[in-house]
């Protein structure tokens, strides 16, 4: 009964996002399919960090991984489903070597590890200019096309990359709800006791690193084309901060919380437009204000204030059924 | 009876300090062994050296005549080894019935057959038999964190036999639990041995408990064997009890 709402809920919602486009204009079309690429790249922090209880300032690296590997493969005349998988593969490997560290070290060590590992590939991409064009970046990255149809439209690019992160996103929930998504749980919790139950704490953590890096490649592979021009700058260190931020602050290790926590990232920006430079002042302040007072994020404090207004209804309903008990003869 | 697990010459060494200094012992089939001996005498030590949980400085461990000294904890339990530690050990934001299934799902198939099989990985009614059998079915669907300490050492107990292992170290079953429960558990652990031939080796200071439990106990003082035999030889060994009360 509650699986079927749960069910329903989500089909409602995504074809509330389905229909959405075409009550808006290009630029919040635009927002919205940036919404979706972002929050599949959350979806794989919040795997890493939220469900495994590792550490990753990283994200932003795998996200400019995944959008130089599919913006030069497309340059080179490799169809669009390719070099997704091209993007998502490399990221996975990669991803799979970042891992190794988190063997060894934990916490805010491991964080450091992945804070240089972006660093390094933010550098990359600035120098290297033979292959990625350096600061000046890469232009005029083609959208794909769909039998025979080019997806340049930007509500059709829309519903192409909503049909993505929707696939994205039921692999994701499937994961977790396996045995896979217990054993990731059980290293967070205590790794100590689930290895001596069986579970193979360094595969389970690895694959951990390269599925949640492997999101952020896919969302790169999303981003270049919707952009249609990348440069380092989205993929240094601060938009890697940005996408632990926003785990935290949908909720770490809650489902919902990405898809939120990318919401406020990319929304708030828009509505606080016109502080101008005091936008990230108040986004700060919002953020130390909600880590003070509901650790548990947007999607806890939710869950919440739904048990806080369900509770003086319960409580009315048992005072009703105790008057109709005494009302009895 | 052959033996299950052989322990040989097993050293540890931590910087100046010699915590296991050369212990040897056999465990036989069916066997329930005690360990006892003051604190600090090197008993935990041991059993992390037994169970890869450190790696001895030497010696060997044999199980079932196969050497599998420096294999993972991991490696160790799906070869059949359960163990508990001595401070309580369960996943307190997943159910009783999850905790369970968790400590069993390794054992089934393979990582990808996990992967995309069920969600239970086939195990929901091996959990079930083992939430009958240690008496939790209550509780089978709350949280653990939320069950009382007792419950919480009952579940962990009941986490290291969801595998049907051949071979438990239980690291102190008993601490902390309180009278009713206590033999409750013992009862528990008593029926498994006689049922499914598991084999016991524990580490307990409850003399009480251990000296009804075990068959043969093992006393270690100053990470060496001092005394073995049976619970009623060992009480009254000079060694042991000169071990326990001092000089």
């Amino acid at each position: 009964m509650r699986s079927g709402l749960a069910w329903a809920a989500v089909a409602v919602a995504v074809l509330a996002l389905a229909l959405a486009p075409l009550g808006l204009g290009r630029y919040d079309v635009y927002i919205l399919t940036l919404w979706l690429v972002t929050a599949v790249a959350a979806l794989g922090v919040n795997l890493i960090v939220g469900y495994a209880g590792q550490e990753t300032l990283a994200q932003a690296a795998f996200l400019g991984i995944g959008a130089y590997t599919s913006a030069l493969l497309a340059k080179a005349g490799v169809p669009f489903g390719l070099a997704f998988f091209a993007a998502g593969g490399i990221s996975f490997a990669i991803g799979l070597a970042i891992g190794f560290p988190a063997l060894r070290v934990q916490k805010h060590y491991l964080a450091f590890v992945t804070l240089a590992f972006s660093v390094f590939v933010w550098l990359v991409i600035r120098n290297e200019e033979w292959l990625t064009g350096g600061v000046m970046g890469l232009k005029d990255i083609e959208r794909p096309s769909l039998f025979g149809a080019s997806l340049r439209p930007h509500r059709l690019f829309f519903w192409f990359v909503l049909a993505i992160a929707a696939a994205l996103t039921f692999a994701m929930w499937w994961l977790v709800r396996s045995p896979w998504g217990r054993a990731f749980t059980a290293l967070r919790e205590n790794p100590v006791r689930a290895e001596s139950l069986g579970v193979n704490v360094r595969r389970y953590t690895l694959l951990a690193f390269a599925i949640g890096s492997a999101y952020g490649g896919f969302a790169g592979a999303l981003y270049a084309p919707l952009v249609e021009f990348i440069d380092p700058a989205p993929f240094a260190l601060g938009p890697s901060l940005l996408f632990l931020l926003m785990v935290v602050v949908g909720g770490s290790g809650s489902f919902a919380g990405p898809f939120v926590g990318a919401a406020v990232a990319v929304l708030l920006p828009e509505w606080l437009r016109f502080a101008e430079s005091y936008y990230l002042l108040i986004y700060a302040a919002l953020v130390i204000l909600m880590m003070a007072f509901c650790p548990t994020g947007l999607v806890g404090l939710a869950g919440r204030l739904w048990s806080l207004r369900r509770r003086p209804a319960r409580m009315a309903e048992d005072e009703g059924a105790r008057a109709l008990g005494e009302a009895k003869p | 009876m052959s033996a299950v697990l052989e322990v040989r010459g097993i050293e540890k060494q931590f910087g100046g300090l010699r915590a296991v200094d050369g212990v040897s012992f056999d465990v036989r089939q069916g066997e329930i062994v005690g360990l006892i001996g003051p604190n600090g005498s090197g008993k935990s030590t041991l059993f992390n050296c037994i169970l890869g949980q450190f790696e001895p400085t030497a010696g060997e461990v044999m199980l079932d005549g196969c050497r599998v000294t420096g294999l993972r904890p991991s490696q160790l339990n799906r070869l059949g080894v359960g163990r508990t530690f001595q401070l309580l050990q369960v996943f307190p934001r997943l159910t009783v019935r999850e905790n369970l299934i968790l400590a069993g799902q390794e054992h089934q198939g393979s990582m990808l057959g996990r992967l995309f099989g069920a969600r239970d990985a086939g195990l929901s009614a091996e959990a079930e038999r083992t939430i009958e059998f240690f008496r939790l079915a209550h509780l089978a669907d709350a949280r653990a964190g939320g069950l009382s300490y007792g419950q919480q050492k009952l579940l962990d107990v009941a986490m290291a036999f969801m595998a049907g292992p051949r071979l438990v170290l239980l690291d102190e079953p008993a601490g902390g639990v309180n009278l009713t429960m206590l033999a409750d558990l013992r009862e528990r652990l008593e029926t498994v041995n006689r049922e499914r031939g598991a084999t016991f080796v524990v580490i307990e200071h409850n003399m009480e408990f251990v000296m009804a439990l075990c068959s043969r106990i093992l006393v270690l003082a100053e990470g060496r064997i001092i005394a073995e035999g049976k619970p009623h030889e060992v009480r009254r060994n000079p060694k042991v009890i000169e071990a326990y009360l001092g000089h």
